[in-house]
């Protein structure tokens, strides 16, 4: 058939060419558009879901793209490293010692008051990189991957530490997840926050070997707890060098014996566990409806995601590859999608600055206010994560976020005046204000996205239709600001 | 299909005319009609205390007696002499101390062995099924007072149904259809709830949801000032905040059915000794604070605090000095108007094998049949989803 057909183009004149060529066009546009242009609707959808916020120059530079390119230029752009520098509490491992078990009770609370205020800085430090970061998708997906594999400072206690689990879980946000599986599992965070290192031959501690099933690989209903119990053997020995707080395997502790996981025997160690894992194709569904769920929509299509983590499984679990897969699909862009996920509290923030063009000289009051909105990074409420979707909002939160906004809307910049100030380690591309500009912003929005300036505000900042449209009006200050108060704001 | 229509069973015709007869002696009062004023007493208030991450109950209601629980807990066990005493065969933990002048007044009941049939040992699941009033292979969408509430409305009055304090976890009252604050502080509340404009609902389920949440606020802003100062002194802890909170808000206008606080960090995997004690004194101090603070305002008698958890924790200590997920647990019922004394019963750890758990004495569906029953007199059948027998608890 296909030689046939073939044939059939080779000798065809070329009027019937081209009639063949617009047919095979539009068959592709049913279902990926790949040489469409995004337009400047679909622009902002692409970059709000997978990153946070974005300028209107940003939006307009990704509307004259089609999905493809547009893709291809989020892909390409990611990174492994972060650019905002870390305070150098962080990366001096002398600050994570702890004191010995018999010191002095002043020395314990130096010890605590030393990494809460690490603590406060790493996330300062982290809001600050989701603002200035050149791929705000490595930044995203690095949050992403907080939440999915998450650990909290409140049980690890030492604030280097959980930065390590960052800079691991941002070197393979966007690489590959099997690599990253491996990677978290011996993350000296995650080996306290999950009783690892605990876990000893004879005495086995089941809360990683439980939580790496049940969320973050398989789900609920796919392993057996005779599973778990295995499994729990074979990561026994995994530790911590007390000193440089590195991954150290202790042979001694290990728990050499014959194991059975998922009906396979074998003298496995936690390596092997997880190579058994990521064997089973549970493990790429879960994923991708969790993707599903962070980009697309609270309700994942399960035929699109049967298709998607199949691709993510034939890619041996390329991250980029599930991204791109998501990413071109018709679901992604349908008009039923939009407005129908609810801004997490760091995107909210980090978003609305990004896109107002604000760099604030101290990020702290703002991860302050993050927090309570309800995600105080580095401190997720349990292994879960943050629950998202609706159960970010609530009375309590959401007039956190209303006055969060309305006093970024105010240009109140949280105590820190409103003299122009560069950030200290600001992005070199231009300057941008540590308070909202009003003409600046407007100044790159192109005239022919709207019939007048309000309308063409809304288009940048709105992901559907205000509920209130009446009341915003105005001049461009007192439109951003009322659009900010509209509820769909807090939905992207 | 045999039987006619029109004819009445025997048996239903016997319920009638009991009905008809107590109606008859009551002068119709009990006979509620849907169009009938709700009987449900929602002036007596429920305070949800949950102790998150699975409070360890054979050190919070500690079986001395048993020559189980020394061999159980070779470095956690707690001796005899220091225990609060109870009974002759159980004590409280010493860091409960303060819970004795409720059981002095028969203010607290030890409701032991609280939990349900094929347990599920994920902390998010499990609370899932007490949150939801769930089988254990039944996932439900809905609280298990969201439920309640949307099938007896709490009256319009009521500026909530219900107030969660302190968390941003929903809980009992999560899901859609009923009226549910989440809040920290009423002042702070009050002040910003004057960005916030009702409208009418519309959208997707998002924005049907963010919109529901403003008129939430706007309908309980206007009445959550109070005149009240409380002269009692609350702890100076996160949770005695909560309790604080709590006690504003039922010392305002506000009226609300039901509060839920939370005291978080039991998930005791490891050295559970001091953090265990640390956070039962400030359960016992908190719960102190709030039978003073509601004394204040003459609402204790009309109070029923109650904890609960997601699980319990092996009766087998591990090698960590502490404990891991378990199954059923001791949990407590205050209040004024409850009738003190032990309830259901601790399983015995002699000759338990080390991993195993505890099978449970009371279905914590029975807790709540009886707060719907005999506290609030509503409808528990269809809200739990099945009959469970209340417990005497409550003095009626």
């Amino acid at each position: 058939m296909a030689a046939a057909s073939d044939r059939q183009a080779m000798t065809a004149t070329p009027m019937a060419r081209a009639l063949c060529a617009l047919a095979a066009c539009w068959a592709l546009a049913a279902h990926a558009a790949p040489d469409t242009l995004l337009g400047v609707d679909d622009a902002r959808l692409l970059l709000t879901r997978t990153g946070f916020g974005a300028t209107p120059a940003e939006i307009v530079a990704f509307s004259a793209l089609s999905r493809h390119q547009a893709v291809d230029r989020l892909l390409d752009a990611t990174i492994t490293r972060a650019v905002a520098p870390p305070p150098p509490e962080l990366t001096d491992p002398a600050t994570m010692l702890r004191p010995a078990r018999d010191a002095a009770a002043g020395e314990r609370k130096a010890f605590r008051r030393r990494q809460r205020d690490a603590g406060l800085a790493l996330r300062a430090w982290w809001l600050r990189e989701m603002l200035v970061t050149p791929s705000p998708l490595t930044e995203r997906m690095t949050l992403f991957w907080h939440g999915h594999f998450a650990s909290s400072q409140q049980k690890v206690k030492v604030a280097a530490l959980m930065y390590r689990q960052n800079v691991t879980l941002r070197a393979n946000a966007v690489g590959n997840f099997g690599t990253l599986l491996h990677a978290v599992a011996k993350d000296p965070a995650m080996l306290v926050y999950l009783d690892t290192v605990q876990n000893r031959r004879g005495h086995a501690n089941e809360n990683f070997a439980r939580e790496v099933m049940e969320l973050f690989t398989l789900g609920e209903g796919h392993y057996a707890e005779q599973d778990i119990r295995e499994a729990a053997r074979a990561f026994t020995g995994w530790s911590i060098e007390r000193d440089s707080g590195t991954y150290l395997f202790r042979p001694r502790l290990h728990d050499a014996g014959i194991k059975t996981v998922f009906g396979k025997s074998g003298s496995f160690d936690g390596d092997d566990v997880l190579d058994l894992i990521l064997a089973r194709p549970e493990t790429a569904r879960f994923i991708t409806t969790a993707l599903w769920r962070e980009l697309v929509s609270p309700e994942p299509d399960a035929a699109a995601v049967e298709r998607i983590a199949a691709r993510f499984r034939d890619a041996h679990y390329d991250i980029k590859a599930l991204l791109r897969a998501v990413l071109e699909d018709d679901a992604f862009y349908a008009a039923a999608a939009r407005g129908t996920l609810v801004r997490s509290p760091a995107d909210l923030v980090a978003g609305t600055l990004r896109t107002l063009d604000i760099v604030p000289a101290n990020m702290l009051p703002y991860a302050i206010a993050c927090a309570g909105m309800g995600q105080n990074l580095f401190s997720p409420p349990n292994v879960r994560g943050w629950p998202g979707g609706d159960a970010w909002i609530n009375t309590n939160t959401l007039l956190a976020r209303k006055q969060f906004l309305e006093r970024i809307a105010r240009a109140d910049n949280f105590g820190e005046g409103a003299a122009m100030a560069p950030a200290p380690e600001g992005p070199p591309r231009r300057l941008r204000s540590a308070k909202f500009d009003a003409d600046a912003w407007m100044a790159q929005v192109p005239h022919d996205t709207g019939a007048d300036s309000r309308a063409r505000a809304l288009r940048m900042l709105l992901p559907i239709d205000a509920v209130d449209a009446a009341s915003i009006k105005g001049d461009v200050p007192g439109v951003v600001r009322a659009a900010l108060q509209d509820p769909v704001y807090q939905l992207e | 299909m045999t039987s006619r229509p029109h004819l009445v069973s025997r048996r239903r015709f016997l319920a009638w005319s009991g009905a008809l007869a107590a109606a008859a002696s009551t002068g119709g009062a009990e006979l509620a009609f849907a169009d009938a004023p709700s009987p449900a007493h929602y002036d007596k208030l429920l305070v949800l205390i949950e102790l998150k991450g699975g409070n360890d109950g054979f050190n919070t209601l500690v079986p001395f007696a048993d020559p189980g629980y020394a061999e159980a807990r070779p470095k956690l066990a707690i001796a005899r002499d220091a225990v609060v005493q109870l009974s002759d065969r159980a004590g409280l933990h010493p860091a409960l101390a303060p819970l004795n002048a409720l059981w002095k007044n028969n203010e607290l009941a030890v409701l032991q062995g609280v939990g349900y049939s094929d347990p599920n040992l994920s902390h998010f699941r499990s609370i899932e099924i007490w949150d939801t009033a769930s089988k254990s292979q039944e996932y439900l969408q809905q609280g298990w007072l969201t439920r309640t509430f949307a099938a007896t409305p709490t009256p319009a009055t009521f500026a909530a149904d219900g107030v969660i304090v302190g968390s941003n976890d929903m809980g009992p009252l999560a899901g859609g259809g009923t009226r549910a604050l989440a809040l920290a502080d009423p002042a702070r509340f009050m002040q910003r709830a004057k960005l916030v404009h009702a409208a009418a609902s519309r959208g997707n389920k998002a924005l049907q949801h963010v919109l529901k949440t403003e008129a939430d606020i706007v309908q309980a802003a206007s009445r959550l000032d109070s005149e009240h100062a409380f002269t009692t002194l609350f702890p100076a802890t996160a949770f005695g905040n909560a309790i604080r909170t709590a006690c504003r808000v039922v010392a305002s206008r506000a009226s609300v059915a039901a509060v839920r606080v939370t005291l978080g960090g039991f998930d005791t995997h490891a050295a559970q000794a001091p953090t265990q004690a640390r956070l039962l004194r400030e359960l016992a101090e908190g719960v102190a604070a709030l039978r003073a603070a509601l004394g204040e305002i003459d609402r204790w008698n009309s109070t029923l605090a109650l904890t609960y958890a997601e699980f319990g924790r092996r009766p087998q200590e591990n090698q960590s000095a502490g404990t891991d997920h378990g199954t059923a647990n001791v949990h407590f019922a205050m209040g004024g108007r409850v009738q003190g004394g032990m309830y259901g019963e601790t399983a015995s750890l002699a000759n338990l094998s080390p991993n195993a758990n505890v099978a449970h004495a009371i279905d914590f569906r029975s807790v709540y049949a009886t707060i719907l029953e005999r506290w609030w007199t509503v409808d528990s059948r269809a809200v739990l989803g099945g009959r469970f027998a209340p417990l005497p608890f409550l003095v009626t």
